[in-house]
C-alpha cells in the first residue's frame, strides 16, 4: 500500500523495514522488560500484594467504588444531555435575550477548568449554606461543564442540518417549537451521536476527578486499598486493576462512539446524504 | 473585591506561576513525544505501529486524575530516581497528552494527498526532500487548530496537579477556603486568570484558521 510517506517497499526498502522490526521490537522488549524488572524487583509480583483480591469484603468494596464511579457517570451524563439541549436551543434562540446569556453561560463554563469549578462548589456551597456533599459537587461540576461542551456539539448538529428542511417546517406551519423538536433536532442528535457518545467517555473519565474532593469512587478505592498494611501496601496492582476496570469502560464506550460513526458512514452511502457538521472549535476540549 | 487578590497574593502569583511553569515544561515534552509515537504509527515497521497504537488507546482511556496518581503514589515505590512532586506532574501530564499530541499529528499527515508524494517521488525528491519540501508544509496547516485545543486542554488540566501536592492555580480555592477568604471573590480571579492565560491561544488558532482554511 503506498502512502504518502513512503512507497511500496521494493527488496531493499523491505530488507531494511524488517532490520528496524527485529531492532524496534529489542528496544521495546528491553524498555517493557526493565520496567516489569523494577516492578519484580520491588516485589510487586509478590502473591501477598495481590492476595487482597481474593477477600470478598474488599471485592464488595471494590464493586461499591465502580457503582460510585458509574452512579456520577450516569447523574452526570443525564444532566450533561439535559443541560446540552436546554442550552444549544437558547443559543440558537430568535432573542437576543435568551441568545446572549446562553452565550456566554457556555463559554465562561468551558473555559474554566473543572478541577477549579469542582473545587469551588465544594468548599463555597456549605458557605452559602448548601449542603453539597462530594457526590454532588461532582455531578453538578460534570453537568455545567459536558453539558456546555454538549450545548456546542448540538448547536454544530442542528446548524448542519440542510437549511430546506427548517424552510419545509416553517412552510407546513409547524411553530417554531415544532420545528425544533419534530424536524431539526433528531436529525442534529443522529448526526452528532458519536461525538456525544465520545464527550461521554470525557465525562467517565472526569468522575475520577471525585477523588480530589473524597469522594469514594474507584480511585479511592485504589487509594485505600494500597494503603492496606497487612498486604504489604499493594498500591501498585491496585491501582493496575482500577486502571484495567476504567480502560476497559472506556473502550466499551469508544467503540460503541465508533459503531455509530460506522453504521452513520454506511448509510449515507446508500440513503440521502447526511451533513456533514462544522465541529471546528466544539471539540476544543481534551478529555482530563 | 480586590483586596481578596491584594492580601492572597502570594497564592495567586505562586499558584499562576506554577500553573505556567507546569503547562510550558509539559507541553515541550508532550509535543517531542508525541510526535515521536506519530512518527512510529505512520513508519512502515508493524512493531513500531503497535506500539505507538497501543500507548494512544491506553492512554486516551485512562483518567488523567489515574495517571497522576500512578506517578504521585505507585512511582516511589518503585524505587527508581527520585523525582519531586513537581517533575512528577510534569511526566504525568506529558505522558497523557502525548497521546493526544500523536493523533492531532497523524491525522494531519493523513490530509496530505497521497498524490502529492507521489508527484513529489516522480519528479525525484528523496524522502527527507518530500517530508520537508511538500508533506509537512501542508499537514502543518491541518495540524495547528487541533494542536492548540490541545494545548488549552493541557492548560486547563495543569489544575489536577493541585490534588497532589504541587501549589498551583487549582489549590487557590482549598488554600482559600483554609484562610475564610471570600471563595466566589476568588473564583472569579481565578476564572479571570485562566481567561487572560487561554484568550491568546484562541485567538491564536481562530487567526491561523481563517487565513489558511482559504488557502486549500
Amino acid at each position: 500500500m503506498s502512502s504518502v510517506l513512503y512507497d511500496l517497499p521494493g527488496p531493499r526498502a523491505q530488507a531494511r523495514n524488517k532490520a528496524l522490526g527485529v531492532l524496534a521490537a529489542f528496544g521495546l522488549v528491553g524498555l517493557v522488560g526493565f520496567i516489569g524488572y523494577r516492578f519484580w524487583a520491588t516485589g510487586q509480583f509478590e502473591g501477598a500484594k495481590w492476595e487482597w483480591l481474593l477477600y470478598e469484603n474488599l471485592q464488595v468494596l471494590l464493586l461499591d467504588a465502580l457503582g460510585a464511579t458509574l452512579a456520577a457517570f450516569v447523574v452526570g451524563a443525564l444532566l450533561a444531555l439535559a443541560f446540552g439541549l436546554l442550552f444549544a436551543v437558547a443559543r440558537l434562540s430568535e432573542h437576543a435575550w435568551l441568545r446572549m446569556p446562553a452565550f456566554a453561560v457556555v463559554e465562561f463554563f468551558r473555559a474554566i477548568p473543572l478541577v477549579v469549578m469542582i473545587f469551588f462548589l465544594f468548599f463555597a456551597a456549605p458557605r452559602a449554606g448548601l449542603q453539597l456533599g462530594a457526590f454532588w459537587s461532582l455531578v453538578v461540576g460534570l453537568m455545567l461543564y459536558n453539558g456546555s461542551v454538549l450545548a456546542e456539539v448540538f448547536r454544530a448538529g442542528v446548524l448542519a442540518v440542510p437549511r430546506g428542511q427548517r424552510e419545509a417546517a416553517d412552510a407546513l406551519g409547524l411553530r417554531k417549537n415544532q420545528v425544533m423538536r419534530a424536524v431539526l433536532l433528531p436529525q442534529a442528535v443522529r448526526v452528532m451521536l458519536p461525538t456525544i457518545v465520545s464527550q461521554l467517555v470525557v465525562l467517565l473519565k472526569d468522575t475520577a476527578l471525585g477523588f480530589l474532593i473524597t469522594y469514594h469512587e474507584l480511585l479511592d478505592a485504589a487509594r485505600y486499598l494500597g494503603s492496606l498494611t497487612e498486604f504489604d501496601r499493594p498500591i501498585i496492582p491496585s491501582a493496575i486493576v482500577i486502571a484495567a476496570i476504567y480502560i476497559t469502560l472506556c473502550l466499551a464506550l469508544s467503540w460503541l462512539a465508533g459503531y455509530l460513526e460506522r453504521r452513520n458512514r454506511r448509510r449515507r452511502r446508500s440513503g440521502p446524504a447526511l451533513p456533514t457538521p462544522d465541529l471546528r472549535g466544539v471539540r476544543a476540549d481534551l478529555p482530563a | 473585591m480586590f483586596d481578596v487578590l491584594v492580601d492572597n497574593r502570594d497564592l495567586f502569583v505562586t499558584g499562576f506561576l506554577n500553573t505556567i511553569l507546569l503547562f510550558l515544561l509539559s507541553a515541550v515534552g508532550a509535543l517531542a513525544l508525541g510526535t515521536l509515537l506519530a512518527a512510529m504509527r505512520v513508519s512502515p515497521v508493524p512493531a513500531l505501529r503497535l506500539t505507538g497504537a497501543g500507548y494512544v488507546n491506553t492512554f486516551r482511556n485512562t483518567p488523567l486524575t489515574l495517571v497522576f496518581f500512578f506517578f504521585a503514589f505507585a512511582y516511589p515505590r518503585l524505587e527508581l530516581v527520585d523525582l519531586s512532586f513537581f517533575t512528577r506532574a510534569v511526566l504525568a501530564l506529558t505522558v497523557y497528552t502525548a497521546a493526544f499530541v500523536c493523533e492531532v499529528v497523524r491525522s494531519g499527515v493523513n490530509t496530505v494527498d497521497v498524490g502529492q508524494a507521489e508527484a513529489s517521488r516522480a519528479l525525484g525528491f528523496t524522502f527527507v526532500q518530500t517530508l520537508t519540501a511538500i508533506v509537512v508544509p501542508q499537514a502543518v496547516r491541518s495540524v495547528v487548530p487541533p494542536m492548540t485545543s490541545v494545548l488549552i486542554a493541557l492548560l486547563k488540566n495543569t489544575t489536577i496537579a493541585a490534588g497532589f501536592s504541587v501549589a498551583e492555580a487549582g489549590q487557590i480555592t482549598p488554600a482559600l477556603s483554609e484562610r475564610g477568604a471570600p471563595l466566589l471573590i476568588g473564583f472569579f480571579w481565578i476564572a479571570v486568570g485562566f481567561l487572560i492565560l487561554v484568550i491568546p491561544l484562541t485567538a491564536m488558532q481562530r487567526n491561523l484558521e481563517k487565513r489558511w482554511s482559504v488557502a486549500r
